[in-house]
């Protein structure tokens, strides 16, 4: 935009520096100074200033067409970066509207603290800041864990304000939303461990044993590992962007000043939620995953349906499927926990958000891998 | 009906919906070139919603949005894009990108819009925010300063391309006073400077008789503009109770009461 003046001929913007008598300084603007030129440098104009410290700069920009905020912008800083070399400037002459705004922004000085001298690091300060910021996660991972463990006794004896509705709420997000996605994964990892079985098995001429594999490779481990990481992607996500996201907001702020405790009201109902329709998924993408072994069975290796599902019943044992259910408690409890931590550990921008959903995913799924790890070391140590 | 002014704004029979509820029917406007011009009314009256719609963000159930010659309503979305650049818009919250700093966010409309160097964007990133009173803070993230700061660096991030029209989405709301005149004067500098036209959203009875040249109330009740004109005019002129009663800050019928 430019202002009153009339649009001349394509005038260039131009400067030009002149030393007058009595130790000063004069510089002439003439010319169109808006967005669409090319501005002068201003670094020719300080080096000549710093060389030759004239005690006033007297800005004379009568010759100044157009203009627009690149011309104020340019006159602001020329004056700051001469109060840095100690010469004044002295805006005698310019056109009346860019002197009212450059007083405009010279009103509210610069608070002389106000800059971020971003401090480097030394490599063993840096180090040392590492390490402790493992810690510091560490310790911060087990106090919420006390926190939730608290909520969870005050539930229990019925001091808790936790909602039940939202408990319901959050079983139907987390538990009968997913089904789709358990039935579409479980089959297939079912299809995946009878494929994987029945190329070495069928060598042997004991096909048949694909049942047995699949069975208690699902009932054991993969059930519950698959619901756990679909709940992880699907369901700690969400929970860690939900609980961030109200961070940000103050929300999560709003109830602690209310005396709610955000941890039984938010993360106790979603703890809770999981801890529940695991083990109902797990059961259920058992089933699933029996049903994609039988289907690779009727299909690649000629075992009738029912052939399979009586060596599927004789495989399996009750201790199998128990381990199975057990552990989905606790993956669904880990998810859970890892969400709403990751949420409430949330910083104050968007992309901390995203952070923190990244953060869950990452956190329940190392946790769950290795809480299966610890299983099959302790299973395999008492011999079940 | 725009003080003499060259029609810059036309608005024409505007209605404006969420689903069968109207909101507001039949507003008609015009805003002068260099008008400052303020959306008037109590909470829940539409206020910022027809902001909102003025600038795309939803559209209307009827009407038309004619700025100059172009006819914003119908026009297409790379033309509404042109011609937003020329738009600086500031919302309620600040609605800074949070994962920037104020010079980021500032530079950003400069650095993808424009031809100037890199200094060039930073004299202009440091002049907008010296102008909102922000000199200084350039590297400082949205979620370090405080919720007024947060409102100038986004009147700042508005003004950054020069633009010909500004609407702002009560600006002063959270400033303190000090602030809250300095951004009046600011306004009325940009109007004169740089020949912007100024559409504001504000319940700020000191701004809106210091800087208002013209502006409508709306009211929620009969869900249409109830009043036009200066302000100034309408305080001392109008005969309806609402539109004094909204001017006087609710003195005037309590003083009936009393």
């Amino acid at each position: 935009m430019s202002n009153n003046a009339t649009e001349t001929a394509e005038s260039r913007p131009r400067v030009a520096a002149q030393r007058g008598g009595e130790n000063g300084y004069l510089i002439r603007f003439s010319g169109d100074w808006t967005g669409k030129h090319r501005l002068p440098p201003v670094e020719e104009l300080l080096t000549d200033i710093g060389r030759t410290r004239p005690h006033t700069v007297v800005v004379d920009a009568r010759g100044v067409g157009a203009w627009d905020s690149s011309f104020v912008g340019f006159i602001f800083d020329l004056e700051a970066r001469c109060a840095e070399l100690k010469v004044a400037l002295e805006r005698g002459s310019l056109p009346a509207g860019a002197g009212r705004l450059i007083a405009l922004a010279d009103a509210v000085p610069e608070k002389a603290d106000a800059r971020v001298v971003a401090a480097r690091d030394g490599f063993f300060a840096a180090l040392g800041e590492k390490t402790t910021s493992i810690t510091d996660a560490g310790a911060a991972l087990f106090d919420f864990l006390g926190l939730l463990a608290i909520a969870f006794g005050r539930f229990v004896t019925g001091r808790a304000r936790t909602r039940v509705g939202d408990i319901f709420e959050q079983m139907q997000v987390c538990g009968a939303d997913a089904l789709a996605i358990v039935s579409l994964i479980s089959f297939l990892v079912g299809v995946i461990l009878a494929f994987m079985g029945a190329v070495q098995l069928e060598r042997f001429g004991a096909s048949i044993y694909v049942a047995d594999l699949v069975a208690i490779g699902m009932l054991r481990e993969m059930g519950a590992m698959m619901t756990a990481i679909i709940m992880a992607g699907r369901t700690g996500a969400a929970f860690a962007a939900q609980l961030g996201s109200m961070k940000v907001a103050q929300e999560i702020d709003a109830l602690t000043t209310m005396g709610i405790s955000p941890v039984e009201f938010l993360c106790l109902p979603r703890v809770l939620a999981l801890f529940l329709m695991m083990p109902i998924l797990c059961v259920y993408s058992d089933l699933l995953g029996i049903g994609g072994g039988a289907f690779i069975g009727a299909v690649m290796l000629h075992v009738s349906p029912s052939a399979y599902f009586h060596e599927t019943m004789s495989a399996f044992t009750m201790a199998d499927f128990t381990i199975g259910v057990v552990k989905a408690a606790i993956y669904g409890v880990l998810v859970g926990f890892a969400g709403c931590l990751r949420g409430f550990e949330c910083g104050d921008s968007s992309s901390a958000v995203g952070f923190a959903a990244t953060s869950a995913v990452v956190t329940s799924i190392v946790m769950v891998v290795v809480a299966c790890g610890i299983a099959a070391f302790v299973l395999n140590l008492v011999g079940i | 009906m725009s003080n003499g002014r060259p029609v810059h704004i036309r608005v024409r029979n505007l209605t404006i919906a969420f689903g069968s509820y109207v909101l507001m029917r039949d507003v008609n406007f015009d805003v002068g070139h260099g008008d400052i011009f303020v959306i008037m009314g109590g909470s829940g009256c539409g206020k910022s919603t027809l902001l909102r719609t003025m600038v795309g963000l939803k559209e209307p159930a009827r009407g038309e949005i004619i700025y100059g010659d172009f006819n914003f309503t119908n026009a297409t979305e790379e033309r509404r894009e042109a011609f937003l650049r020329r738009c600086g818009i500031s919302y309620q919250g600040g609605a800074l990108w949070s994962s920037m700093t104020l010079a980021e966010n500032v530079a950003l409309p400069l650095a993808e819009f424009t031809s100037y160097s890199a200094e060039e964007i930073r004299r202009q990133v440091g002049l907008k925010l010296a102008l909102v009173g922000l000199r200084g803070f350039e590297d400082y993230y949205p979620s370090q300063i405080s919720g007024g700061m947060q409102k100038r660096a986004a009147l700042a991030r508005a003004m950054a391309l020069d633009p010909e029209i500004l609407f702002f989405d009560e600006p002063s709301a959270g400033l303190d006073p000090i602030s809250s005149y300095r951004l009046d004067r600011l306004i009325l500098e940009l109007r004169d400077s740089l020949q912007a036209t100024v559409m504001i959203v504000t319940h700020e009875l000191p701004s809106i008789f210091n800087i208002a040249s013209n502006g409508i109330m709306l009211d929620a009740e009969s869900r249409t503009m109830i009043a036009q004109g200066d302000p100034k005019v309408l305080a001392a002129t109008s005969k309806d109770p609402k539109v004094i009663e909204f001017l006087s800050r609710g003195q005037e019928r309590a003083d009936k009461h009393a």
